[in-house]
């Protein structure tokens, strides 16, 4: 029995209902591991939107279960009452594009989850820079987001998905506006902190450049998911 | 926990500023609305004040001298000062027109004075500069907020006046500065005619058969002599005397003399509540469409800037953030803007704009509270929309697909 990590089993979405609901998922069973980064594809409109929402805990599936660590966050229903605190506390995310807040210094955006979950102020501020050590963003720490080139916003926001310690994180396309070079370097981070912070990490994307990158793999199409096993392809 | 409204603040100052600059010139307006209706009872206060009277004996019936005319012959305060409880009384005129110095003029309230010294009714209670009226005829003491100095020769109708005096804070309840004449000249100001209307008068009176009786040569005479004089004031002021109170005195005038007598109260309520009602209602309304303004443009720029930030909403909601911690910046931003543009407003409307405004604007500290809570809550309102807004941002919207 796996208790780390996280475990997906049968999960379905069905939009509307009657002669008008459209099954956005149909069968998804998949399991990543701490530690484990795997890649998520699909082509457009095979619900990898649909369900990384329900990961999120963003909008509420039809039916099947959802494991968190030890905990089972969706069996049918959800059995967590404040999903507003499981995704600030258990859940990370980063998004295609930073989307760091533009008042707010690098320290404090990614000091603000931390404090959001009732953190003291220096604590949440020493955690994030514990982080852009890790991430090498140390430097720009009392910067705005303004001033950051678009690789290091993207290692903030990676840095704002981590700092909470969240079993696991979600990547929506983290790649998608970089070039090669940095975009292999951006999935070299995440494979770091990975296994740094033992967070199971799955990575949505459409990127050929960095799909042998990942050893596992999970293929979407149609609503139901097939497992892969990946290239695994070191990075340089 | 950061202050996020006011880190956005700092990060997007000049936006807040100027904003809060326009907003508070129209706070400044509205404040400067309360301080115009302030100035126009406070007007009508320093008028009663200023005339130094208990009691004002007008024509039957009437609202005079102020609200309505009022004519009473001017011998009817012999009858009044032998009164019990009537301390002082002194005949009063007062006229509203336009006064002349050389090519310019000035409106004003031209006041006729009985002669007597300072303390009589009616009379200006202290100079600036100058001296009182000594003469029975062609001099005045004038408000300085006319323009006139010491010296002037001003006219008023046929005759010219030289000032003597210079008062301050002497004006009617429409703010117009006064001006004292002996009471004999302001008679004729009130009644006299030009030479032209005079002679028509005449020619009319002569062609008359009941005026012009060949048996009766004196009666033309006396009946022109009767048009050309001007035995009527528009009010006596009273005096009430040590132990006296006014209401049983203006008891015994209203019984004996069949006059109206109003006491101080009631020439007051006539006042604010008669003469500058229709003005008070007309600058409440201002405040009240000035106030639904400021509500708009405070509800449309915080509505704008939220809209502005729905992005880094729907990621402060998808990260957990509580949505009291949302609606709280869009709260905090809305109050800071309305501080900011009651801090400008209350700035411009003391310095800007009730020195330069052409009535009396008074600005007491009790109305500025008011207007700050008013805005504090005004702003509070207007963030309704924007607050709906956010809390319906979907946080999915930061996933996308």
């Amino acid at each position: 029995m796996v208790n780390k990590g996280i475990r997906i089993e049968g999960l379905k979405k069905t939009y509307g209902s009657g002669d008008t609901a459209v099954e956005a998922l149909k069968s998804v069973d998949m399991y990543v591991a701490p530690g484990e980064v795997v890649g998520l594809i699909g082509p457009s409109g095979s619900g990898k939107s649909t369900l990384l929402k329900c990961l999120g805990a963003v909008i509420e599936p039809t039916a099947g279960k959802m494991v968190l660590g030890d905990d089972v966050i969706y069996d049918d229903a959800w059995k967590v009452r404040d999903l507003r605190a499981l995704r600030r506390d258990r859940i990370g995310f980063v998004f295609q594009a930073p989307y760091l807040i533009p008042f707010l210094d690098v320290t404090d955006n990614v000091a603000l989850l931390p404090m959001l979950a009732g953190v003291r102020n220096g604590d949440a501020r020493k955690r994030a820079m514990e982080l852009f050590e890790a991430l090498e963003v140390e430097h720009r720490a009392k910067a705005m987001p303004s001033q950051l080139s678009g690789g290091e916003q993207q290692r903030v926001a990676i840095a704002r998905g981590l700092v909470n310690r969240p079993p696991v994180i979600l990547a929506d396309e983290p790649t998608a506006p970089l070039d090669s070079d940095r975009a292999l370097a951006v999935i070299q981070i995440l494979n770091d902190m990975a296994k740094k912070y033992e967070t199971a990490i799955i990575v949505v994307t459409h990127d050929e450049k960095i799909i042998p990158t990942f050893k596992r793999i999970y293929h979407i199409r149609d609503g139901v998911t097939y497992e892969e096993e990946g290239e695994g392809r070191a990075i340089e | 926990m950061i202050s996020l409204a006011g880190r956005d603040i700092l990060h997007s100052w000049g936006k807040f500023v100027f904003t809060g600059m326009g907003l508070g010139l129209l706070i400044g307006i509205t404040l400067s609305m309360a301080g115009i209706y302030r100035g126009m009872v406070d007007d009508a206060k320093v008028l009663l004040d200023n005339s130094g009277a208990d009691l004002w004996v007008v024509q039957k019936d009437t609202l005079g001298p102020y609200a309505e005319s009022s004519s009473i012959y001017d011998d009817i305060w012999r009858g009044i000062r032998g009164m019990p409880g009537v301390e002082e009384v002194a005949n009063i005129t007062y006229l509203t027109m336009q006064v002349f110095k050389g090519d310019h003029d000035v409106r004003a309230m031209v006041t006729g004075i009985t002669p007597g010294e300072v303390g009589t009714p009616g009379w200006p209670l202290y100079l600036v500069a100058g001296r009182q009226i000594t003469r029975s005829h062609y001099e005045a003491v004038a408000d300085i907020a006319t323009g006139f100095k010491l010296g002037d020769q001003i006219r008023i109708r046929r005759h010219h006046y030289t000032v003597t005096g210079l008062t301050r804070r002497m004006v009617s309840s429409n703010g117009d500065p006064m001006v004292f004449i002996p009471l004999k000249d302001a008679q004729e100001a009130l009644f006299l005619k030009d030479n032209d209307a005079i002679w028509e008068q005449r020619r009319r009176s002569a062609g008359t058969p009941a005026f012009n009786r060949p048996g009766l040569p004196d009666l033309l005479d006396s009946f022109m002599a009767s048009q050309s004089t001007n035995p009527f004031v528009n009010a006596v002021l009273v005096r009430v005397g040590a132990g006296h109170r006014p209401e049983e005195v203006a008891a015994s005038i209203r019984r004996w003399k069949r006059l109206t007598v109003y006491t101080r109260a009631q020439m007051e309520e006539i006042l604010v509540g008669k003469l500058i009602a229709t003005s008070a209602r007309q600058i409440f309304m201002f405040l009240v469409i000035l106030s639904l303004v400021s509500s708009a443009i405070v509800a449309f720029i915080i509505y704008t800037l939220t809209l502005g930030k729905i992005r880094e909403i729907a990621v402060l909601k998808l990260i957990g953030t509580k949505n009291r911690t949302i609606v709280g910046l869009i709260i905090q931003q809305s109050i800071a803007l309305g501080m900011i543009g009651f801090v400008v407003g209350k700035i411009s409307a003391t310095l800007l704009m009730a020195p330069i405004f052409p009535k009396y604007v008074l600005l007491l500290p009790f109305d500025s509270v008011i207007g700050f809570f008013v805005v504090v809550v005004i702003c509070i309102l207007s963030s309704i929309i924007a607050i709906r807004a956010a809390l319906s941002v979907d946080p999915a919207e930061a996933i996308g697909g």
